[in-house]
């Protein structure tokens, strides 16, 4: 089966895909895009969360068909320039290095797009730093087993202040 | 995994046709279920059709005053609608609390009715189940109890279902639209799901090749403050041991009607309709709600491993009903 969508604003194929496989398989072993984590494949941990049409989901639980004429944004795609050389981290990845919040580092893409889906769905909204709790609800999905998610916290907290800053006007943190 | 294909859907009788006639083909909604046991070798189809393009996926006023949720519709979509917050909370508070971001925005209204068991035994295929197997026997029994039932269960199966909104639903006295090859048809809420008895390998009176079109609320209005209350194992993100759909209508001190069902004590969302007669036309005293309680509960069977659990949902129970009665003081 052929399959064609958009992943990180770039129109792709995939061909001889087989229907069994899941949207996670599709981008790791066929696009090159290994950026979204393999780890429970069950949906319980997170670590493949991708966008699809604007809504974050596990990437593991979607059939490669479900995929096809949608867009999706990865991990890979919250860098801000598509060229390698200039690429520079969001606000969310660079918040996730400097407040120690990886490890082992397993987690950390799922995280991070579920971060940045949070601060969208808050900050973005013209709404207020989102408090511990919903930081925490927001992630629920996410699980890491290295950090104890003090410093995921921190980071998530961390970024959502920068883009706010920045949004009202400070200019960028 | 054996091999199988994957069609996308056009138009419902199209699909309900290509269903019925293939014994080995399924819908598929979000997949948050199905590619999951897909993977896990619980099921082995040869044909998936995707219906989500084609279902409904919002929700809509009806001219009798009740609403119909689209069974496309995402759960976190309907978890969010305002029409639905303000109506009927409990269904919205019973979405949330189930699963995690990430999955309620994949996850559809027909798929979450339609979700299996999370019965570990029946997850493993190397264990007898006769859910999955049938007269393979139960490995329950013996075994991992915590998240089984208490309530309808029988010699053959223990598992409970696992949904939060079918909880919800069953408390509002939902109707699930439902097409099959003779048309459509209704079904109630409180019907869709069976006891398992002898047969515990159907969860549902549906038959092979029906779709889930929709759900119909009736007009309801002291649903507007209803509850949905889920115990669990940790804070967010875990099954419910036991949860409590509720909703009460008093008025000069005294309860006009009440609508209460329970998750997670059964193999269908439990509808409470012993604990509602003991509530009709009662004070609300603490003694009333801790009888109505007792009476849901009375014929409770734990097996070894849940005998916490008919204390746990007698008391989550009139713990519910208690914030809603003094809601209800307070307004
Ligand atoms: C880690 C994890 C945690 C979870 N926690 C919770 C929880 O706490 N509470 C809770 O309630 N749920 C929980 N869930 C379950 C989740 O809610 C369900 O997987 C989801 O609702 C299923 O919907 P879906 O659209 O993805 O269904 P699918 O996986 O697509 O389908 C499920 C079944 O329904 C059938 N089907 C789908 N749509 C239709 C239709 N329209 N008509 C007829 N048949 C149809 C399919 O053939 C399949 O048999 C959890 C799931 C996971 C993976
Ligand atoms: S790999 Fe998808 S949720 Fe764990
Ligand atoms: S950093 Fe190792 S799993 Fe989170």
């Amino acid at each position: 089966m052929r399959v064609s969508f958009e992943v990180n604003g770039h129109e792709v194929t995939a061909d001889n895909v087989w229907p069994g496989e899941s949207l996670l398989y599709v981008l790791r072993e066929r696009l090159g895009l290994p950026g979204s984590k393999n780890a429970c494949e069950q949906g319980e941990c997170g670590s493949c969360t991708v966008y699809l049409d604007g809504v974050t989901v596990c990437s593991c639980l979607v059939a490669a068909g479900q995929a096809q004429g949608r867009a999706v944004r990865t991990v890979e795609g919250l860098a801000e320039s598509g060229d390698l050389a200039e690429r520079r981290l969001s606000p969310v990845q660079e918040a996730f290095v400097e407040a120690g919040a990886v490890q082992c580092g397993f987690c950390t893409p799922g995280l991070l797009v579920q971060t940045d889906d949070l601060i969208e769905r808050t900050v973005g909204q013209g709404g207020g730093v989102p408090d511990e709790a919903e930081i925490r609800e927001h992630l629920a999905g996410n699980l890491c087993r290295c950090t104890g998610y003090e410093k995921i916290i921190d980071a998530v907290r961390l970024a959502a202040e920068r883009t706010a800053a920045q949004r009202d006007g400070g200019g960028p943190a | 995994m054996n091999p199988f294909d994957y069609r996308r859907a056009e138009d419902a009788a199209g699909a309900v046709a290509t269903v019925a006639a293939d014994p080995r083909a399924m819908f598929l909604g979000g997949g948050t279920n199905l590619v999951d046991h897909l993977k896990l070798g619980i099921v082995d189809p040869d044909l998936l059709v995707d219906v989500t393009r084609l279902l409904p996926d919002g929700v809509e006023p009806l001219p009798d005053g009740g609403v119909r949720i689209g069974a496309g519709m995402r759960n976190s979509d309907l978890a969010a609608d305002p029409l639905i917050r303000r109506r009927y909370p409990v269904l919205s508070q019973a979405l949330l609390s189930g699963a995690s971001g990430q999955l309620r925005n994949a996850a559809t209204t027909g798929g979450n009715l339609l979700q299996r068991t999370r019965c570990v035994y029946f997850q493993d295929v190397t264990m007898a189940c006769n859910k999955r197997r049938p007269g393979s026997g139960c490995s329950a029994f013996g075994g991992y109890t915590r998240y089984h039932a208490i309530l309808g269960a029988s010699e053959h199966c223990i598992a409970t279902h696992p949904s939060d909104m079918a909880v919800a639903l069953s408390a509002l006295d939902a109707t699930v639209v439902v097409q099959g090859t003779d048309g459509e048809r209704r079904v109630a809420m409180t019907e869709l799901h069976r006891l398992p008895g002898d047969a515990p390998e159907r969860d549902t009176v549906l038959r092979h090749g029906d779709l889930i079109t929709a759900v119909e609320l009736p007009d309801l209005p002291f649903a507007a403050r209803s509850r949905y209350r889920k115990v669990r194992d940790r804070a967010s993100y875990a099954f419910a041991l036991v949860s409590v759909a509720a909703a009460v209508d008093l008025s000069d001190g005294v309860i006009r009607e009440a609508r209460i069902a329970l998750g997670g004590v059964a193999h269908k969302p439990w509808r409470a309709t012993r604990a509602e007669a003991e509530l009709r036309g009662a004070r609300p005293t603490e003694e009333t709600l801790r009888a109505a309680a007792e009476a849901e509960l009375a014929e409770a069977r734990p097996v070894e491993g849940n005998e916490f659990k008919p204390t746990l949902a007698r008391n989550t129970l009139v713990a519910t009903l208690r914030d809603l009665v003094e809601e209800e003081r307070t307004r």
